[in-house]
Protein backbone atom coordinates (compact mmCIF):
# COMPACT_ATOMS: atom_id res chain seq x y z
CA UNK A 1 0.00 0.00 0.00
CA UNK A 2 1.38 3.64 -0.45
CA UNK A 3 1.46 5.69 2.16
CA UNK A 4 1.07 9.40 1.53
CA UNK A 5 3.75 11.40 3.25
CA UNK A 6 2.16 13.54 5.06
CA UNK A 7 3.41 17.07 5.88
CA UNK A 8 3.74 18.83 9.04
CA UNK A 9 2.28 22.60 8.69
CA UNK A 10 3.15 25.56 11.44
CA UNK A 11 2.27 29.04 10.73
CA UNK A 12 4.12 31.99 11.90
CA UNK A 13 2.38 35.51 11.70
CA UNK A 14 1.94 38.71 14.46
CA UNK A 15 -1.77 38.91 13.00
CA UNK A 16 -3.77 36.42 14.54
CA UNK A 17 -6.55 36.98 11.21
CA UNK A 18 -3.88 35.78 9.19
CA UNK A 19 -2.64 32.59 11.18
CA UNK A 20 -6.67 31.53 12.08
CA UNK A 21 -7.13 32.09 7.64
CA UNK A 22 -4.38 29.65 6.93
CA UNK A 23 -5.38 27.48 9.09
CA UNK A 24 -8.62 27.44 7.65
CA UNK A 25 -7.94 27.60 4.05
CA UNK A 26 -5.01 25.08 3.26
CA UNK A 27 -7.07 22.34 1.68
CA UNK A 28 -4.13 20.27 0.63
CA UNK A 29 -5.08 16.15 1.73
CA UNK A 30 -1.25 15.58 2.61
CA UNK A 31 -0.95 18.70 4.87
CA UNK A 32 -1.71 18.41 8.77
CA UNK A 33 -2.00 21.67 10.55
CA UNK A 34 0.36 21.51 13.61
CA UNK A 35 0.06 25.05 15.33
CA UNK A 36 1.05 28.43 15.03
CA UNK A 37 3.56 31.15 16.69
CA UNK A 38 3.08 34.68 16.96
CA UNK A 39 6.48 35.98 16.53
CA UNK A 40 10.54 34.07 15.74
CA UNK A 41 10.90 33.53 18.91
CA UNK A 42 7.99 31.42 19.99
CA UNK A 43 8.42 29.72 16.10
CA UNK A 44 11.94 28.40 17.15
CA UNK A 45 10.38 27.21 20.91
CA UNK A 46 7.84 25.31 18.75
CA UNK A 47 9.89 23.83 16.15
CA UNK A 48 11.39 21.66 18.87
CA UNK A 49 8.48 20.21 20.11
CA UNK A 50 6.25 20.12 16.97
CA UNK A 51 8.72 19.36 14.49
CA UNK A 52 7.15 20.90 11.46
CA UNK A 53 8.17 20.30 7.72
CA UNK A 54 6.67 23.20 6.21
CA UNK A 55 6.16 26.28 7.60
CA UNK A 56 5.09 29.77 6.37
CA UNK A 57 6.70 33.36 7.62
CA UNK A 58 5.46 36.75 8.25
CA UNK A 59 8.71 39.08 7.72
CA UNK A 60 7.48 42.21 10.25
CA UNK A 61 7.31 40.48 13.17
CA UNK A 62 8.22 41.65 17.23
CA UNK A 63 10.41 40.14 18.92
CA UNK A 64 12.53 38.30 16.51
CA UNK A 65 11.84 38.86 12.71
CA UNK A 66 11.03 36.58 10.31
CA UNK A 67 14.21 37.04 8.13
CA UNK A 68 16.30 36.38 11.81
CA UNK A 69 13.65 33.68 11.99
CA UNK A 70 14.34 31.64 8.64
CA UNK A 71 18.16 31.28 8.97
CA UNK A 72 17.01 30.13 12.54
CA UNK A 73 14.89 27.45 11.94
CA UNK A 74 17.21 26.25 8.69
CA UNK A 75 19.81 25.75 10.38
CA UNK A 76 18.41 23.74 13.14
CA UNK A 77 17.06 21.81 10.02
CA UNK A 78 17.83 21.70 6.75
CA UNK A 79 15.22 20.11 5.40
CA UNK A 80 12.36 22.37 6.82
CA UNK A 81 11.09 24.09 3.59
CA UNK A 82 9.72 27.72 4.55
CA UNK A 83 7.51 29.98 2.37
CA UNK A 84 7.48 33.21 3.75
CA UNK A 85 4.18 35.49 3.20
CA UNK A 86 4.96 39.44 3.39
CA UNK A 87 3.56 42.27 2.60
CA UNK A 88 6.95 43.51 1.80
CA UNK A 89 6.35 42.87 -1.96
CA UNK A 90 9.98 44.19 -3.75
CA UNK A 91 12.07 41.88 -4.91
CA UNK A 92 15.33 42.89 -2.50
CA UNK A 93 12.91 41.64 0.38
CA UNK A 94 12.34 38.31 -1.94
CA UNK A 95 15.69 37.46 -2.91
CA UNK A 96 17.07 38.09 0.90
CA UNK A 97 14.17 35.46 2.72
CA UNK A 98 16.06 33.35 -0.69
CA UNK A 99 19.01 33.54 0.80
CA UNK A 100 18.38 33.28 4.41
CA UNK A 101 17.00 29.84 3.19
CA UNK A 102 13.43 30.25 2.80
CA UNK A 103 11.87 28.20 -0.38
CA UNK A 104 9.17 30.10 -1.40
CA UNK A 105 7.58 33.75 -1.16
CA UNK A 106 4.21 34.98 -1.34
CA UNK A 107 3.02 38.57 -1.64
CA UNK A 108 -0.11 40.01 0.90
CA UNK A 109 -2.35 39.86 0.00
CA UNK A 110 -3.27 36.68 -1.13
CA UNK A 111 -5.97 34.74 -2.51
CA UNK A 112 -7.12 31.34 -1.06
CA UNK A 113 -6.16 29.92 -4.60
CA UNK A 114 -2.71 31.65 -4.57
CA UNK A 115 -2.30 30.56 -0.82
CA UNK A 116 -2.66 26.85 -1.71
CA UNK A 117 -0.74 26.73 -4.91
CA UNK A 118 2.15 28.27 -2.85
CA UNK A 119 1.96 25.79 -0.38
CA UNK A 120 1.55 23.14 -3.21
CA UNK A 121 4.96 24.19 -4.96
CA UNK A 122 6.57 24.58 -1.67
CA UNK A 123 5.93 20.38 -0.93
CA UNK A 124 6.87 19.28 -4.61
CA UNK A 125 9.77 21.45 -5.30
CA UNK B 1 7.09 60.18 -9.45
CA UNK B 2 4.28 62.60 -8.95
CA UNK B 3 2.14 63.38 -6.20
CA UNK B 4 -1.02 61.66 -8.57
CA UNK B 5 0.77 58.76 -9.04
CA UNK B 6 1.96 58.64 -5.73
CA UNK B 7 -1.61 58.47 -4.40
CA UNK B 8 -2.28 56.30 -6.99
CA UNK B 9 -0.47 53.70 -5.38
CA UNK B 10 -1.70 53.62 -2.21
CA UNK B 11 -5.10 53.62 -4.33
CA UNK B 12 -4.27 50.55 -6.37
CA UNK B 13 -3.11 48.90 -3.01
CA UNK B 14 -5.94 49.18 -1.15
CA UNK B 15 -8.21 48.12 -4.22
CA UNK B 16 -6.48 45.03 -4.59
CA UNK B 17 -6.77 44.15 -0.77
CA UNK B 18 -10.24 43.97 -1.71
CA UNK B 19 -9.92 41.88 -4.92
CA UNK B 20 -7.87 39.55 -3.06
CA UNK B 21 -9.11 39.11 0.14
CA UNK B 22 -12.60 39.49 0.94
CA UNK B 23 -12.72 38.94 -3.59
CA UNK B 24 -15.26 41.58 -4.12
CA UNK B 25 -14.59 44.70 -5.44
CA UNK B 26 -14.40 48.11 -4.48
CA UNK B 27 -14.59 51.47 -5.65
CA UNK B 28 -12.41 54.92 -5.16
CA UNK B 29 -15.36 57.60 -4.83
CA UNK B 30 -13.78 61.47 -5.99
CA UNK B 31 -10.91 62.27 -3.73
CA UNK B 32 -11.10 65.77 -2.19
CA UNK B 33 -8.84 68.13 -0.07
CA UNK B 34 -9.65 68.32 3.51
CA UNK B 35 -9.83 71.99 4.13
CA UNK B 36 -9.59 73.96 7.37
CA UNK B 37 -9.67 70.67 9.60
CA UNK B 38 -8.21 67.37 10.02
CA UNK B 39 -9.99 64.49 8.34
CA UNK B 40 -12.62 62.70 10.52
CA UNK B 41 -11.26 58.96 11.53
CA UNK B 42 -13.85 56.15 11.95
CA UNK B 43 -13.74 53.15 14.03
CA UNK B 44 -10.42 51.53 13.50
CA UNK B 45 -7.40 53.21 11.91
CA UNK B 46 -4.08 51.72 10.16
CA UNK B 47 -1.56 54.06 9.78
CA UNK B 48 2.39 54.49 8.32
CA UNK B 49 4.31 57.23 8.41
CA UNK B 50 6.76 58.35 6.20
CA UNK B 51 9.69 60.43 5.68
CA UNK B 52 12.67 60.98 3.56
CA UNK B 53 11.80 62.32 -0.05
CA UNK B 54 8.43 63.24 1.49
CA UNK B 55 7.22 63.52 4.94
CA UNK B 56 3.79 62.47 6.41
CA UNK B 57 1.02 59.93 7.26
CA UNK B 58 -0.96 57.92 5.41
CA UNK B 59 -3.85 55.76 6.54
CA UNK B 60 -7.11 53.49 5.85
CA UNK B 61 -9.95 54.17 8.64
CA UNK B 62 -12.91 51.95 8.83
CA UNK B 63 -16.40 51.72 10.38
CA UNK B 64 -16.38 48.56 12.37
CA UNK B 65 -19.40 47.28 10.53
CA UNK B 66 -17.61 47.16 7.38
CA UNK B 67 -14.46 45.22 9.08
CA UNK B 68 -16.50 42.50 10.38
CA UNK B 69 -18.13 41.92 7.50
CA UNK B 70 -14.94 41.63 5.84
CA UNK B 71 -14.46 39.21 8.06
CA UNK B 72 -17.30 37.26 7.74
CA UNK B 73 -15.91 37.47 3.85
CA UNK B 74 -12.52 35.85 5.26
CA UNK B 75 -14.64 33.19 6.77
CA UNK B 76 -13.70 34.55 10.01
CA UNK B 77 -16.11 33.88 13.43
CA UNK B 78 -14.38 35.81 15.79
CA UNK B 79 -15.25 39.63 15.14
CA UNK B 80 -13.03 40.66 18.64
CA UNK B 81 -11.48 43.90 18.79
CA UNK B 82 -8.24 42.50 18.65
CA UNK B 83 -8.91 40.63 15.00
CA UNK B 84 -10.51 43.93 13.64
CA UNK B 85 -7.28 45.52 14.94
CA UNK B 86 -5.53 42.89 12.88
CA UNK B 87 -7.10 43.34 9.84
CA UNK B 88 -7.20 47.16 9.35
CA UNK B 89 -3.52 46.84 10.23
CA UNK B 90 -2.99 44.61 7.37
CA UNK B 91 -4.64 46.93 5.32
CA UNK B 92 -1.76 49.57 5.92
CA UNK B 93 0.57 46.52 6.04
CA UNK B 94 -0.19 46.39 2.67
CA UNK B 95 0.30 50.07 1.85
CA UNK B 96 2.99 49.74 3.53
CA UNK B 97 4.86 47.18 1.21
CA UNK B 98 3.35 48.65 -1.93
CA UNK B 99 5.28 52.11 -1.01
CA UNK B 100 8.21 50.08 -0.45
CA UNK B 101 8.06 48.43 -3.52
CA UNK B 102 6.95 51.07 -6.02
CA UNK B 103 8.75 54.59 -3.80
CA UNK B 104 12.17 52.97 -3.61
CA UNK B 105 15.12 54.16 -1.04
CA UNK B 106 14.10 57.60 -1.21
CA UNK B 107 11.16 57.10 1.33
CA UNK B 108 11.71 55.15 4.67
CA UNK B 109 8.72 53.96 5.56
CA UNK B 110 6.78 52.68 9.14
CA UNK B 111 5.60 49.64 10.23
CA UNK B 112 1.71 49.92 10.78
CA UNK B 113 0.01 51.11 13.47
CA UNK B 114 -3.50 50.96 14.84
CA UNK B 115 -5.96 53.10 16.32
CA UNK B 116 -8.97 52.75 17.49
CA UNK B 117 -12.08 55.17 17.93
CA UNK B 118 -13.41 58.02 16.38
CA UNK B 119 -11.80 60.46 18.57
CA UNK B 120 -8.26 59.56 17.90
CA UNK B 121 -6.18 62.34 17.21
CA UNK B 122 -4.21 62.30 14.20
CA UNK B 123 -0.26 63.80 13.98
CA UNK B 124 -0.27 65.57 10.41
CA UNK B 125 2.92 67.70 8.94
CA UNK B 126 2.81 71.40 9.20
CA UNK B 127 1.67 72.76 6.02
CA UNK B 128 -0.07 69.79 4.44
CA UNK B 129 -3.79 69.36 3.64
CA UNK B 130 -5.09 65.83 3.39
CA UNK B 131 -6.13 64.47 0.03
CA UNK B 132 -9.09 62.43 1.14
CA UNK B 133 -10.12 59.15 -1.42
CA UNK B 134 -13.87 57.60 -0.71
CA UNK B 135 -13.83 54.26 -0.67
CA UNK B 136 -16.93 52.41 -1.18
CA UNK B 137 -17.20 48.22 -0.55
CA UNK B 138 -20.78 46.72 -0.50
CA UNK B 139 -23.05 49.62 1.40
CA UNK B 140 -19.88 50.32 3.39
CA UNK B 141 -17.78 53.71 3.22
CA UNK B 142 -14.13 54.00 4.22
CA UNK B 143 -11.22 56.27 3.80
CA UNK B 144 -8.28 56.64 2.63
CA UNK B 145 -6.30 59.79 3.62
CA UNK B 146 -2.91 60.51 2.20
CA UNK B 147 -1.25 63.81 4.12
CA UNK B 148 2.48 64.29 2.47
CA UNK B 149 4.28 67.30 2.15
Amino acid sequence: MNQVLAHRLMVVDDSNVIRRRIERVQDLPNVEFIGAARNGIEALEMQQQLRPTIVTMDLTMPEMDGSECVAALVQRDPEVRILVISALADKLTAIDAIERGASGFLCKPFTDRQLNDALRKLIED
Amino acid sequence: MSPESEIGVFVNGVLHYFDTTVQQVAECGTPYLALGRSPEVSDYTGMIRISGKRDGVVFFTAPKSMLCVMLMRMQETDMSHDNLCDLVGEIANTLSGNARRDFGRQFSISVPSVVHGRNAVMEYPLNTRAIVIPIEWRTYHARLVVCLN
